[in-house]
């Protein structure tokens, strides 16, 4: 049930928000032992919290915005008093001190938190199989994986576990596992959420966004989690428009880039390549302008991407000393020894891989030829999508070069897995809205996945481009009797 | 052109990164960083004479505020987090040697 619909039928008495929590709580028990989306189920926190609206409306108050929806959250969001762990051992038994400020608007807003999701361990990898606690699973096909970093997000919303979930988006970790689950996923423009209290990863292209079913829920929940944040001081100040309002509006006129070099790549599947030029069509004949764009360097986003993050990571995870707080080997005899065989046992080896990547990368002798470097090149990337937007106003590709992989794929090539970013990296690296939708399915009934990008604070553009093609397209009215779980 | 990296490379960025690894491990990874790093040394092949880093996506002049002192509500929260704790302190093993 979409957000809009859901606010109705609470409001005329139709459907107790106790009932819509209940249904959820059931569906969970029922698939996710399955599918393992979720690291926690917070049940009885969920039940009591559906409970205080049922009883706000019942004495006539206005009800808030998300009044009774009930969230997945990703276990990089602190919630305060709830264990939050990013799918590692280091983290295992650390229970946040404070709420994060994008969980703090939802509760406010009078959303239930259902419970925390699983995720590849602090958010790095695109797969979920790199969690402490256990790989997730796709709900069209058990044996494939959901995507990542945020695959437990994807995979609640997509087997209707939850009405909607948060994920964080570094390289792709949302809009990746949103078209491997066949559902919408949207990474705001850098700096328009705010990222306190979510776990730091690469704090310059972390960005949290909302998984949802339909592209109208995107908006209802942006127009809750965007604007500025004294505690961020990376979030901006830009006014928040409101994100439902130019959805219906027609695209007659809007010009949309197909980007060339995606088109090209080797790795494309063409069925993933057929079904996305398809929609672009289908825009066409919703009255928008195709114009085919070049943006020469976006193929040179992976080596960018595999500098510039894994270095802000290996400063970022500094913090993981087991003096503080997370886990602490026993019985080493000096401080030295005690976080190097902490980190050494905490950390899964995708984590230390990226430590010590960033860690050379940053090293004497190598900074300017890795690190500076690569931060150039993020110029001429951003310089590319520039000259873009002077001739369009969304740009268009396929969010995945193939649909959800088989578990275990790629888990003894790192690079290879690194590979399958490809399409997503560049807008993080230049700080772009992007939104993934579904277009359609292969032929093993697979989801195929629609990249949106838009400029700068534009999601508004986004969000009205993505929700016209929905509605003509009804994608998921003809979605294959596969092996969807039941 | 394949960048070398040997064992002692990455047993030395595991030293500063304070990754107390078994052998095996720093040899798994050392191949791995060997295949990752060859590929990030294409960038070398791209011309930057010029062009300035991007270090914020998002430009954002500095920002200021007044400085307030504020109390932590979590003070004792906190120290609660801590794998070992004494009193009000974090407590560790010995940090300097004999």
């Amino acid at each position: 049930m979409a957000i809009a619909e859901l606010r109705q039928q609470l409001i005329r008495g139709e459907v107790s928000a106790r009932e819509v929590t209940q249904d959820q709580l059931d569906r969970i028990a029922a698939v996710d032992s399955t599918l393992h989306a979720f690291l926690d189920v917070t049940a009885e926190r969920a039940l009591a919290d559906a409970e205080r609206i049922d009883k706000a409306r019942m004495a006539g108050e206005e009800l808030p915005p998300l009044a009774g929806v009930p969230l997945g959250i990703k276990d990089n969001l602190c919630t305060k008093g709830i264990r939050t762990t990013c799918s590692s051992k280091m983290l295992e038994n650390f229970v946040p001190p404070y709420e994060s400020t994008v969980t703090n608007r939802l509760w406010k807003a009078g959303a239930v938190l259902l419970g925390k999701t699983n995720l590849d361990e602090f958010a790095m990898g695109s797969s979920t199989e790199t969690s402490a606690f256990g790989p997730t699973s796709n709900p069209w096909d058990i044996t494939r994986v959901p995507g990542g970093s945020s695959g437990g997000s994807a995979a609640a919303v997509a087997s209707g576990e939850c009405i909607a979930a948060m994920g964080s988006d570094t390289g792709g970790s949302i809009r990746q596992p949103a078209s491997f689950c066949g559902v919408v996923g949207l990474k705001p423009t850098y700096g328009r959420v705010s990222r306190w209290g979510l776990v730091a990863f690469a704090s310059s292209l972390d960005q949290i966004g909302p998984f949802t079913s339909c592209v109208a829920d995107a908006a209802e929940l942006m127009n809750v989690i965007a604007g500025h944040d004294s505690n961020d001081s990376t979030s901006l100040t830009a006014p928040v428009p409101d994100y439902c309002e130019k959805l219906r509006e027609p695209l007659a006129g809007v010009r949309i880039g197909l980007i060339k070099e995606c088109f090209q790549q080797e790795g494309l599947n063409s069925e993933v390549k057929e079904s996305v030029l398809a929609a672009a069509d289908s825009l066409r004949s919703l009255g928008a302008e195709l114009i085919e764009v070049g943006c020469p360097r976006f193929n040179d986003g992976i080596a960018t991407y595999y500098v510039i993050a894994p270095s802000e990571a290996s400063a970022n995870l500094a913090r993981y000393d087991g003096v503080k707080y997370g886990f602490r080997s026993e019985g080493a005899e000096s401080l030295l020894s005690m976080t190097s065989r902490s980190r050494a046992e905490g950390f899964g080896s995708e984590v230390q891989r990226r430590i010590l990547i960033g860690t050379y990368a940053l090293s004497a002798g190598y900074v300017d030829a890795y690190y500076k470097k690569a931060q150039q090149v993020r110029t001429l990337i951003r310089r590319d999508f520039d000259s873009a937007f002077e001739q369009v106003d969304v740009l268009l590709t396929p969010t995945s070069p193939t649909t959800a992989f088989q578990t275990g794929a790629h888990l003894d090539d790192p690079l290879a897995m690194y590979l399958a970013d490809l399409l997503t990296i560049p807008a993080n690296l230049a700080g772009l809205p992007a939104i993934s939708l579904p277009c359609g399915f292969d032929s093993a009934g697979l989801p195929i996945g629609l990249q949106l990008i838009s400029n700068v604070l534009d999601e508004s553009r986004l969000l009205q481009v993505a929700y016209q093609y929905e509605q003509t397209a009804n994608v998921m009215a003809n979605k294959p009797d596969g092996k969807f779980i039941p | 052109m394949t960048e070398k990296i040997t064992a002692e490379d990455v047993q030395k960025v595991a030293n500063l990164a304070r990754l107390d690894l078994p052998e095996e491990q720093i040899s798994t990874y050392s191949a791995q960083l060997e295949k990752i790093i060859t590929y990030v040394a294409q960038l070398e092949e791209i011309d930057t004479t010029g062009v300035p880093p991007t270090t914020r996506a998002v430009e954002v002049t500095n920002v200021s505020r007044e400085d307030q002192v504020l109390s932590s509500p979590v003070r004792e929260e906190l120290l609660s987090l801590a794998p070992e704790r004494q009193e009000d302190f974090f407590r560790v093993p010995k940090i300097l040697s004999d």
